[in-house]
This record gives structure tokens, sequence and C-alpha cells, in this order.
């Protein structure tokens, strides 16, 4: 049973790695003008609620399979991703806005986020797979 | 000519110059003839001048440019500072020129100059030849110069003859004369004073240097020499010609004397610098052109002495020119391009010296001594050059090794520039010295002196002189006045009684005139600090107020099939570029090196050709474009206008239709467009209304779809019609249109679904779509609900709704942005609306608000007045299409925050449908990188538009500024209104993100720490006084202003559609009009004098004195006009003089003067005509006519007037006094 919360968690994991890549790809395409901000802000906000949904399942997972650690580690990210889609003032287009992207910084620090995210799904991918692969030998 | 120079070609050419003269000419087209007739060619293009002194004046004019363009290689940067104090030393040199000639003749390097400068001063006669080429273009310059210009030309018009006569040496030069003559020209167009006296003495020195060099080095050389060398040139022809020269002497002197007279101790200086030059030149030289060098020397021995005979000084020149090109020349020109760089150093420390030498001249010289005072001075100076060239040789050759030629140069350099600039910061030195060091200290650096140079021959003379020596002692006067510490609870009169102007970048003269004018570019910072640590340490905000599509009355419209470009960064070419060689110019933003097109080569404003310096879009900072189809993704789009307008109930109540129909009608005519221009008329209320106004119907017909969800065209193509062909039908239709709806019972309003059908309708073309609004929508997409509450309007907690309620107009908005259409927006609506989710059709669509509170046709007259006379404006007024705007940087700094209507599509391009000459922008500004190897920072705005008679032109325009490294300097250089400004802009954001209190105290605590930072580090002052930099001392006022402005202000009932007016007025107004909003003028207008009056279009504008805000200075027995930006105020006091109320206002006494008051009557007294002129004055020029307002002392409508006492207290905001105390507790805690 164990295994089977890890083999899912680890391709829920692959998934948001993925995402991730794909965020700070586009906003780099942004950063480098090959993409205007319009098209670059639809397409991310595609992928805000996935990627929240990816993350909450995971850290729900986790807490269900009494995975303490894994859950505790997982929290922040997963309120942070939640309190940031709350957080979307009633004008903007979504987390991410075409016409504020590129003011006071901001496409600076998504990228950073982007960034920082993808470190955190890459640690949380090898806990998984050894717990997987642990799981794996217990059973 | 000058372009082969550069390069190695040039060898050859130098070998024939005449062939290079013939060239040039030939190039020059117009001006110079072949080379063989160099005089006659030349003669001509100069025109009136005697065909002798013309020769001179090109050859003078001729090395200058060279100059320019050698120097160019680095940023312009150091010279800016330098160059002002630089052309004072040309004169300097001037005086001093009997010395100079004897230190060029010693060094090596100046053999070139030598052979020159012989012939030049002596007749002219040996150098002629050389000079006729270059005489025409200098001819000019004479022309404009002076009296003793002329004197000279007469004296060697001999000389002219026997160029003439004289030969292929001569023809040689003539083409660098060509490329000059077009620099001369332009000297003749500026008026300047001065220039009688630097011509003269830059052609000679050019022309020394021409001759030397012949082929090779002459561009780079003549600048240098030529500055020096004119001046030392001088002496020596002088002599000769015994009374006019003489007077041309005295005038010199008399010039130089001034800078000069100071001291022997800078003469040394100054000396030992030319020395160092010259000598450091024939290093360079001596290699190669060795043998050039003995015989030129030689022979420029003889000539120097005055006396020389002409027939000498030609054989002479006639010979080192006929060696060179065999020998020399070949050999040179491998060489040339090291040579150069020596050069261009030598040239510095030419002029550094010469700066030293004016510097120090501070003493003036008696000028009756003159002649004889120079001759000594000459003697002397030989000495020293004799001494100097001896000795130099060998400390020379080795800093100088072609390869780093910067090393010597540099070393005499810093120290000499650091005089300069102390002088205009005599406390700042330190500071100063700095920026200019680094440049220095670069190679580079160096030619990019020689860039400005040009600019500093351009403009010689006397005017320099004077001018610099008046902007010397300006700056000594006003810069150390802007850091001078001001205790501001002391001093009670902080507002001063005229306009507050922008501070000047603390730059060289030249670069002072080309800069941009404050009214379309100014920075917060006048002074850039050189780090962000810097910047952070001032607390200060970094950033550009733009107005960038200002109606001008003068602006060159340049036409070229290339547009000038740096490759790499695709800036503009600009009058900061620095030109390295007459082939190459270097970007002064990315210091990428480019080539200079060969169209750009020709000047179409001289008609010459090889003077790319020359050219309008590197003598003016703002220039436009007209841009070939390589600037268009498709063909210039049409004028296209669609109308959209509320017809419902409310609507047609307001009446605004008739107003806007009447208008639209008397300005048909006047839209702007040519015949392709189309418009088009929407009306909705529940449904819409289309109106196909097709040619050829008979009447308008009016198409009705009730469909709001799914809105489609009936008839696309007949909707928006051809102005022209269908005006008979559009003015039936405007005069229908208010009757039209005269009986509707609709109250609802569906203007979300009107807005999707006109941007269906706009987006094949993109145009400009005016939104007339009256009330909340209330159906279809983009309904919104009313969310002010009434109650919390003086709340002094938080104030919500700030933001949009929906993302459907922002929507809509970027995709007519998209679609190059602009949405503007006219709200006229008696209660609230939403604007602040309205406003986003126009904010990220690059349209305009326009709010009209309570605006009733006939119960608020004036506010009905104001809307016609807005829309009159609003429907004449220049508009661009398709638009964009790019704003670049110098390397080193980035922008990070726009402010304004436009949508930001990548990092640095600004889309905007639309552009109108009312629209402002802001930029804030970080530094990424140090920008201690620069001392000048570049910006340059682009705006690419399609004008409304279909042509795509880009406008441009360009700041640059100095960059600092000491706290004090940026203190110095505050621009207190624009820093105003960006902090109000950068409130508005933060109180939408996140709260109007959070807004609030951020503009509190950007006092407080700045105040802070600049006690703590700058002011050696205890800090239980309240110090502010001179600069600065208005900065605490503003703020309170700001904080008691409408979108600001808490504790006073403020509507919330009135606030978030405010806040986008501040984010889309240009500064001139933002800082009235923000700190509104008082004057006292019942005793206007003519008094210090100005003159407006025949008309006499009274000047009354600025009174500060407060109730203090009214007085029961005075009238006052408050100017508000949008709104004036006249007050009247009580006890106001009756003969006032009956001349101005037209009323017999103070009692019978009535309630509601909007318009002056125009009566037949001079105090009434005094007035109204003012007032009138007051209006014109803004995009928002004001509405007046007749107050009367115990009016109800006193509180408005009231409120706009900011140094005053209210019951919830401090009074000017308490607020400083405020802060000055901050700082304390």
């Amino acid at each position: 049973m164990e295994a089977v919360v890890f083999v899912f968690s680890l391709l829920d994991c692959c998934a948001l790695i993925f995402l991730s890549v794909y965020f700070i790809i586009t906003l780099s395409d942004l950063e480098c003008d090959y993409i205007n901000a319009r098209s670059c802000c639809s397409k991310l906000n595609k992928w805000i609620i996935p990627e929240l949904i990816g993350h909450t399942v995971v850290t729900l997972l986790m807490l269900v399979s009494l995975h303490w650690f894994i859950f505790l580690l997982n929290l922040p990210v997963a309120t942070w991703n939640i309190y940031r889609f709350i957080m979307v003032p009633s004008g903007n287009m979504g987390v991410f806005d075409p016409t504020e992207i590129h003011n006071r910084g901001q496409l600076k620090s998504h990228m950073k986020e982007a960034m920082i995210k993808l470190g955190f799904h890459l640690l949380c991918f090898f806990m998984y797979l050894y717990s997987m692969i642990l799981a794996l030998i217990n059973d | 000519m000058s372009a082969p120079a550069g390069s190695p070609p040039r060898a050859a050419g130098a070998r024939s110059q005449p062939k290079l003269g013939g060239a040039a000419a030939s190039g020059a087209a117009a001006g110079p003839g072949p080379a063989p007739p160099p005089q006659n060619g030349p003669a001509q293009n100069q025109m009136p001048v005697p065909s002798a002194y013309e020769l001179y004046s090109q050859s003078y004019s001729i090395p200058s440019g060279h100059h320019f363009q050698g120097p160019g290689k680095m940023t312009s940067l150091p010279l800016d500072g330098q160059c002002g104090d630089y052309y004072s030393g040309f004169y300097t040199a001037s005086t001093q020129n009997a010395v100079t000639p004897k230190t060029t003749h010693q060094p090596p390097g100046a053999e070139q100059v030598y052979g020159r400068l012989l012939p030049a001063p002596h007749s002219a006669g040996s150098t002629p030849e050389c000079f006729q080429g270059a005489a025409s273009p200098a001819s000019h310059l004479y022309v404009s110069a002076s009296q003793p210009s002329s004197s000279f030309v007469n004296h060697y018009s001999g000389p002219a003859m026997y160029s003439a006569s004289s030969s292929a040496v001569s023809q040689g030069f003539p083409s660098t004369c060509g490329h000059y003559a077009v620099s001369t020209v332009s000297n003749a167009v500026y008026p300047s004073v001065s220039y009688p006296s630097l011509p003269a003495g830059e052609p000679y020195g050019q022309q020394m240097f021409t001759s030397q060099n012949a082929s090779t080095v002459r561009p780079v050389r003549d600048n240098s020499f030529s500055s020096q060398n004119t001046a030392l040139s001088r002496p020596s022809p002088l002599p000769p010609p015994p009374p006019q020269q003489y007077h041309q002497q005295h005038s010199l002197s008399g010039y130089s004397i001034p800078s000069w007279s100071a001291s022997g101790p800078p003469s040394a200086q100054d000396n030992l610098i030319r020395n160092h030059a010259g000598s450091l030149p024939p290093a360079n030289n001596n290699p190669t052109n060795t043998v050039a060098d003995s015989l030129s020397c030689p022979v420029t021995q003889n000539v120097q002495p005055p006396k020389s005979s002409p027939v000498v000084s030609t054989a002479v020149s006639a010979a080192s020119s006929a060696r060179l090109p065999p020998t020399a020349n070949h050999l040179v020109e491998p060489v040339a391009s090291v040579t150069q760089p020596s050069e261009l150093l030598q040239q510095k420390g030419m002029q550094y010296g010469e700066y030293v030498n004016n510097q120090a001249s501070s003493a003036p010289t008696p000028l009756s001594s003159t002649s004889d005072d120079e001759e000594e001075e000459e003697d002397d100076e030989e000495a020293d050059m004799l001494s100097s060239s001896a000795s130099s040789p060998a400390p020379d050759p080795a800093p100088e090794p072609d390869p780093s030629p910067a090393p010597v140069p540099t070393a005499p350099q810093p120290s000499k520039v650091a005089k300069p600039f102390g002088y205009g910061y005599p406390t700042l030195q330190p500071g100063y010295q700095n920026a200019a060091a680094p440049l220095h200290s670069g190679g580079q650096p160096s030619p990019g002196y020689s860039g400005f140079q040009q600019y500093a021959q351009q403009y010689p003379g006397m005017n320099q002189l004077s001018s610099s020596l008046g902007g010397l002692s300006l700056q000594s006067a006003a810069q150390p006045e802007s850091l001078r510490p001001v205790n501001l609870t002391q001093e009670r009169n902080i507002l001063p009684v005229t306009p507050v102007l922008a501070p000047v970048p603390n730059l060289n003269l030249e670069l002072k005139k080309l800069n941009c004018s404050p009214d379309s570019f100014r920075c917060t910072l006048t002074n850039i600090p050189q780090t962000q640590a810097l910047l952070t340490k001032a607390k200060l905000p970094l950033g550009l107020l733009l107005h960038p599509f200002r109606d001008l009355t003068q602006l060159p419209v340049i036409t070229s099939n290339t547009i000038v470009r740096c490759r790499s960064c695709r800036t503009y070419i600009n009058p900061f570029v620095s030109f390295i060689d007459q082939r190459r110019w270097k970007c002064n933003l990315c210091y990428r090196v480019n080539d200079v097109p060969e169209e750009f080569m020709y000047n179409p404003l001289t008609r010459s050709y090889g003077e790319p310096h020359k050219r309008p879009e590197v003598q003016n900072s703002t220039v436009e474009f007209i841009a070939s189809s390589d600037y268009m993704l498709r063909p210039p789009q049409p004028a296209v206008y669609l109308f959209v307008l509320d017809v419902s109930h409310n609507a047609v109540e307001a009446g605004y239709l008739t107003i806007l129909c009447q208008s639209l009608l008397e300005n048909l005519d006047k839209l702007p467009g040519d015949s392709r221009t189309r418009i088009g008329f929407v009306t909705f209320d529940s449904t819409i209304h289309f109106y196909n106004l097709q040619d050829g119907l008979s009447q308008p017909q009016m198409l009705i779809v009730s469909d709001i969800d799914d809105v489609f065209l009936p008839t696309p193509d007949s909707l928006l019609v051809n102005l022209h062909e269908s005006k008979e039908l559009i003015k039936d239709l405007l005069n229908a249109l208010p009757n039209m709806f005269t009986n509707t019972r609709e109250t609802h309003s569906a203007l979300g679904p009107a807005l999707q059908a006109a941007f269906k309708l706009m987006s094949p073309t993109g145009g400009r779509v005016s939104v007339f609004q009256t009330q909340l929508p209330s159906l279809g997409a983009g309904l919104l609900q009313s969310r002010e509450d009434p109650n919390q309007r003086s709340s002094t907690k938080v104030v919500q709704h700030l933001g949009p309620a929906t993302d459907f107009y922002k929507k809509l908005a970027l995709d007519c942005s998209g679609q190059q259409t602009a949405v503007d927006l006219f709200l006229l609506s008696s209660q609230y609306s939403d604007l602040s989710s309205l406003a986003c059709m126009s904010k990220y669509s690059a349209g305009c608000i326009y709010y009209y509170p309570s605006f009733h046709s006939t119960h608020n007259p004036s506010q009905a007045e104001k809307l016609q006379n807005e829309l009159k404006r609003y429907l004449t007024r220049k508009i661009g299409f398709e638009a964009v705007m790019r704003i670049r940087c110098t390397k080193g700094l980035s922008m990070h925050t726009f402010h304004g209507n436009f949508f930001v599509r990548s990092t640095d391009l600004l889309s905007l449908a639309n552009i109108n000459p009312d629209a402002g922008f802001a930029v804030q500004l970080s530094i990424e990188e140090s920008l201690a190897d620069t001392s000048l920072v570049c910006f340059q705005t682009a705006l690419l538009y399609t004008s409304s008679k279909g042509e795509r032109r880009i406008r441009v325009h360009t700041l640059c500024l100095p960059v600092v490294s000491s706290l004090a300097d940026v203190y110095a250089g505050v621009d207190v209104q624009a820093a105003i400004c960006l902090l109000a802009n950068m409130a508005v954001d933060r109180s939408i993100s996140t709260s109007l209190s959070d807004a609030r105290d951020a503009l509190v605590n950007a006092v407080v720490d700045s105040l802070s930072a600049y006690s703590s580090t700058v002011s050696n002052i205890q800090h239980s006084v309240l110090i502010a930099p001179s600069s600065l001392k208005l900065f605490p006022l503003y703020v309170l202003a700001l904080l008691k402005q409408k979108a600001f202000r808490t504790g006073t009932s403020t509507r919330l559609d009135d606030r978030v007016y405010a806040m986008c007025q501040i984010k889309c107004q240009p500064l001139v009009h933002l800082m009235k909003m923000i700190h509104p003028n008082l004057y006292r207008i019942d005793r206007l004098m003519d008094e210090g009056a100005i003159h407006v279009n025949d008309r006499v504008v009274p000047q009354p004195p600025i009174q500060k805000l407060s109730a203090e200075k009214l007085t029961r027995e005075g009238a006052f006009l408050m100017d508000c930006g949008c709104v004036f105020y006249i007050w009247v006091g009580k006890s106001c003089d009756n003969t006032f109320i009956e001349d101005v206002l037209g009323y017999p006494n103070f009692a019978s003067i009535p309630q509601k008051m909007t318009h002056l009557p125009e009566l037949d007294t001079l105090s009434s005509e005094r007035t109204i002129s003012f007032i009138t004055w007051l209006r014109d020029s803004r995009p928002l006519s004001p509405v007046l307002y007749v107050v009367k002392d115990e009016s109800p409508a006193k509180t408005e007037f009231f409120q706009h006492l900011i140094e005053d207290r209210t019951e919830a905001a401090f009074s000017y006094y308490e607020f400083l105390l405020h802060i000055q507790q901050q700082i304390c805690k």
C-alpha cells in the first residue's frame, strides 16, 4: 500500500517538476522578449490550478498516509500556492497579470519562485523515490 | 576625404593630397570645387567671405571636425564637464597664442603642425593652398564671427591668392576642409558672439596640423591641434599684419585675459601641458614620419617667426607635403591608427591644459599690454617648449607607445580636470573629480572628449569664453546653492515667488545646449549616482518623467533612407555619441563602435559632405525621423474614429449629447487625418445601435442589435465610413442624435457589449474609440455593482475599492491594444460609476480618461463649458496611431517599473495604440552595475507612430546626465518636482496594490529617510535641527501637498470616483500639469502690475509673485487667484477694494457678486485686461481646460478653496509646521 502511495507521489512530483521547468522556460522567454506578456501570462495562468491541485493532493495524501515529515515539508509550499491563488486582486487576470508582470520586479520574483519550486520538487522526487524503494523492499 | 583618413587607404589619399581635396570637394558636392581650383570651390560655398578668408576659416573648421571624430571614441562624458572649460581654454589659448606656437614647433609631432601654422599665419601665402579647400566652410564661420576675423581675412586674402597658385599639396587639404565646412556652417548658425576669436584660432591650428600629417592623421590631429594650435598660430600671423591683426589679438587676449590672467603658476602648468601634448604627438610621429618631421620642422621654425616671408613658407609646405606623401605617408598610414590614439590623448592633454589655463587665468591681464605680452609669452613659451620638447620626447614616448596611448595623457588630465569641476561645485570637488578622472583613465574616454571638443570648436569664440566664464560663476554660485543647508523649521518663506524651474544638469555648456528640454524629459536626479549602493544611501527615488509627444514649436524632421542606429542596442544616433573618426561612431548607450553609413556623410542641411557630426540628428536631442517601410508591420493605418455613446435615460437627462454633437460638427473638418479618415458611431442603452452611414443612402440608417450576450456587427462594411465621402450623412446624424432619444425610458446601460462591438468594428484597422458613459454599466458583460459606501468617504482608516472590480475591462483593453485601438473614456456621471473598473479600458489601451463629476448641461454650466473646451482640444489635437515607445538607457542602468497609460509588451517596449500630446509617462530606474567607468549616462526614448497623415514617424528624445560618486553631489542634483511626481506615481501603485494608508506612510517615509540620510551623511550640523539641502527644501512641502491631494487624503470627505480620477491623472499627466494639481499656485490679483510682465503674442501678461498656500497670505482687502491645474478659484476678500470688483468682476460691490460666478467679464479697464490676459495665459497650454470659480469670502464654496491651502492645518491633517515637526520626530527616533 505504501508503495502505491509513493509511486503516485513520484509520478505527481514528476509532473510538478515538468511544470516548474515549463514555468521557468516561459518566464525566461518573456524576459528575453521572445513572447509578449499577454501570451506568456495566459499560458502560465492555465497551469496555476493544475499545479495547485497536484501539489495539494500529494500533501493530503501524505497526511492521510501519516507520513508526517513529508507532510510538514510540503505544507508550506502548498499553503503558499493556495494563498497566492486566493490573494489575486479581483481586477487581475490571474496570478500572472500581463499588465503588471513587468512592474516592480514581478518577473524576477516569479522566476525566483519557479526556481525554488523546481528545487523543492527535485528534493521531493528523490525522497519519494527512496521511500518507494524502501517500501517495495519492505513489502 | 576624411572618411579615408581613418583607414589605411588614407595613405594613398594622403599622398595625393590634391586628390583628397578633390574628393572631398566632390563629396561635399556643393561646396568645394575640385582640388586644383580648391580656392574657388570653397570660396563659392562659403559665399560672401573673401576668398582668402574663407580659406582660413575652412581650414579651421576642418580640423575641428576631425577632432571631433577622433576623440569620439569614448563616450563624450568626460568631455562634457570639461568641454565648457575646454572652450574657455581655447580662448585662453588664443591669448596665449604666442606661446603655443612655439610649443608646437618644438615637439616632433608638432612638425606637421608647424608647417601649417607657419604658412597660415604668415600668410597665408604658403599654406593657403592647403587652406583653400578648407576655406569655404570656414568662411561661414568667419562671417558670422566677427570683425576681427574679417580683418584676418583681408590680410590673408593675399595668401589665398598664393594658395590658388600653389598647388597639389593644398588640394589634399581642401577635402578635409570640405568636411569641416559643414561644421562651420553649423557654427554660423549658432548665435554665439564669441565666434570670431575662436574660429580664427581653430583654423590656424587645424591648418597646421593638416599640413603636417597631411593625408594620414589629419582628422584626429587636426582636432586636438586645432584647438591648441589655433591659438598659437594666431599670434604668429598677427604680428605680420600689423594693425588688424593686433586688434584681433587684443580682442582675443581680452577674452583670454579673464581666464588667463590668473597667475604665473597656472600658465606654467599650461605650458607644460601643452608641451606634453606637443611632445607626445611627435613621439608617435617620429618613428613613422621622421623624414617628414625633419623637413617640416626646419621649415616650420623658419616660418614661425611672424615675419618670415610667405614665399619661404610656401616652399616649405610644398616640400613637406611633397615629401610626405611618398615616404612618410605610406609609413604613416599603417601607423596612423596607432598614432591617432596618441594624438587623441595629446589632444586631451592639450585640452586639459587649456582648461587649467582658463581656470588659472582668473586674474585678468591688462589688455593694453596684450600684444607685447603675447610676444613675451610666446618667447617664454618657446623656451618652455624647447625645453619641454627636449625633455618631453623621452618621457612621452614611453607612455605613448601606440597601443597604450592613454596613460600619458591621463596623468595630466585628472588633476586638471578636477579644477574645472571644482569651479562648478567648489565644495564638491572630490566627487566630481572622481567622476571625471575615471573617464580619462580609460583610453577610450579621450576620444569621447575629442567628440565633445568638436562641439566646443563649433561654438568657438568669445561666446564660449564669456559663457563658460558665466557658467563658471553661475555654477559656483548655483551649485553650492543647491546644497546650501536650509533649516526647514526656521525658514518661513520656503516657497519661491517665481515658478520652480527644473535644475540644469551639471554638464558642460555644449552638452547643456544640446540636452533635451526638461519639458519633455526629466530625471529625478540630475546627477546620477555611480552605484546602487549610493542611490540606496541617498534614499531618493530614481526615475524619468517623460512627455514624449508634447506639442513642439520647433522639431527637426529628418527624411533619410537609412536611419542610423547602433547595431547592437538599436539606439538612434544622437548628439551624445562620439565619432571615432569620419567613418565610425561609438554608441553612447552600449559603447559599441558602429560604421557611419555613406548616406550619413552628406549633410542635407548644409549640402556638404563628410561631416557626419553636423547632421541634424547629431545636433538636436529631439528629432523626428520619417521612417521607411522597415518600421511598418503593415501599411500605415488611416485615422479611424469611433464614438460610443451612452443614450440611456440618464445620459439624455444630463444632456451631454448636444454638446458633443455640436463640438463634433464644428470640428469635423479639423479632425486630424487624411483622405482615408473614417468615422463611425455606436450608441447604446440596453441594446446597441449601429448607424449605417454608407455613401449613397439618403439618410443615416439605424440598426439595433438587442442580443447583447453575443454581439455581432449587422453590416460590417458600412458602419465605419469615410469622413469625406459621407460627410453629409454624418452631419445629418449629428444633428439628429441629440433629439433621437429624448423620450427614452431605458435606464440600463450595456457598456460591456457596446465595447465588444466597438472592438469588433475597429479590429481590422485600429484607431480611436471614444466612449461616453454616464452611469454604472448594468447589463451584459462587464456589469458593475456599486461598491462605494458613502459613509466611508471621510474615513481615516481604510479606503477600499481602489482597484478594479473585474478584469473584463482590462482584458478588453489588452485586446484593443493588440489591435492598435485605444479607448478614451469620458465619464459624465452624477453618481458613483466605479471609475476604478472603467478606467482600465483606457489605462491599458493607452487611452485617456476624462471625468466630469455631477455633469449636467444646464444645472452645472461650468462643467458643460469644461466639456466643450476639452472636447475641442480632444478632437483637434495631434494624434499618433499604432505607436510603440522604447526607452533605452546606458548600460548599467535598468528600468523596472513604468507609469502611465499603456501596455508593457516586453521589458522596455511600451505599446501605445494611440499617443496624444497630453500624455505623460514615468519610469523607475535602478542601477544594476556600477557606473564608475563612465561620467555620463544617456537616456533615449524613441516613439514610433503613424501620424494622422499616414506617415510612419519616429520621435527621439535623448537626455544626457552626469554621473557622480559622492552623496553630496547626488543631493545637489535632485529635481524635487520630478521626484515628487515619481513618488506620487509610486504611491498610486502602492495604494492600489496594498492600501492607501500604506502609501501615505511611504510618502512620509520618503521625506524622513532622505532628510535623515542627508543630515547624517552630508551635513555635519547637529541632529536637533531639521536640515535639508536647498535642492530638497521643497520636498516636505510637496509631500504634505500630496498627502492633502484628493488622491491620497484621508479624513476629508472624498468620493471614491474623485479619488480614483485623481490617481488616474497622477499616472498620466505630464509633470508640468501634475505639479499644479499637487501644489497649486496662489497669486494676488487685485494689484496686478506690468512690472516684470512678459509679452506673449502682443499681449502683456503680468507675473504676480506666487504666494504660499496659507490663509495667512489671504487678506480681506485682496483678491486671490488659485491655479489648481484643472480648476481656477478667484477668492474675493470681504473688504476687497470696490474698484477691483467693479473693474474686473463687473459688479458694483462685494455684496452684489453672485454666489456662482464662473466667468470674468471682459471690461474695458486696465485691471480687467491684465487679469484676463493673465488667466488666459495660465489657461493656454494645458490639456484640461480649467473651470473658473469666483469664490466670495463668505460663500459655502470657500471650503473648496480652503482645502487647497495646504500649509494650513485641517481637522484631519497637519499644518506644514506640524508636519515638519513630525518629520523631525521621526528622524530623531
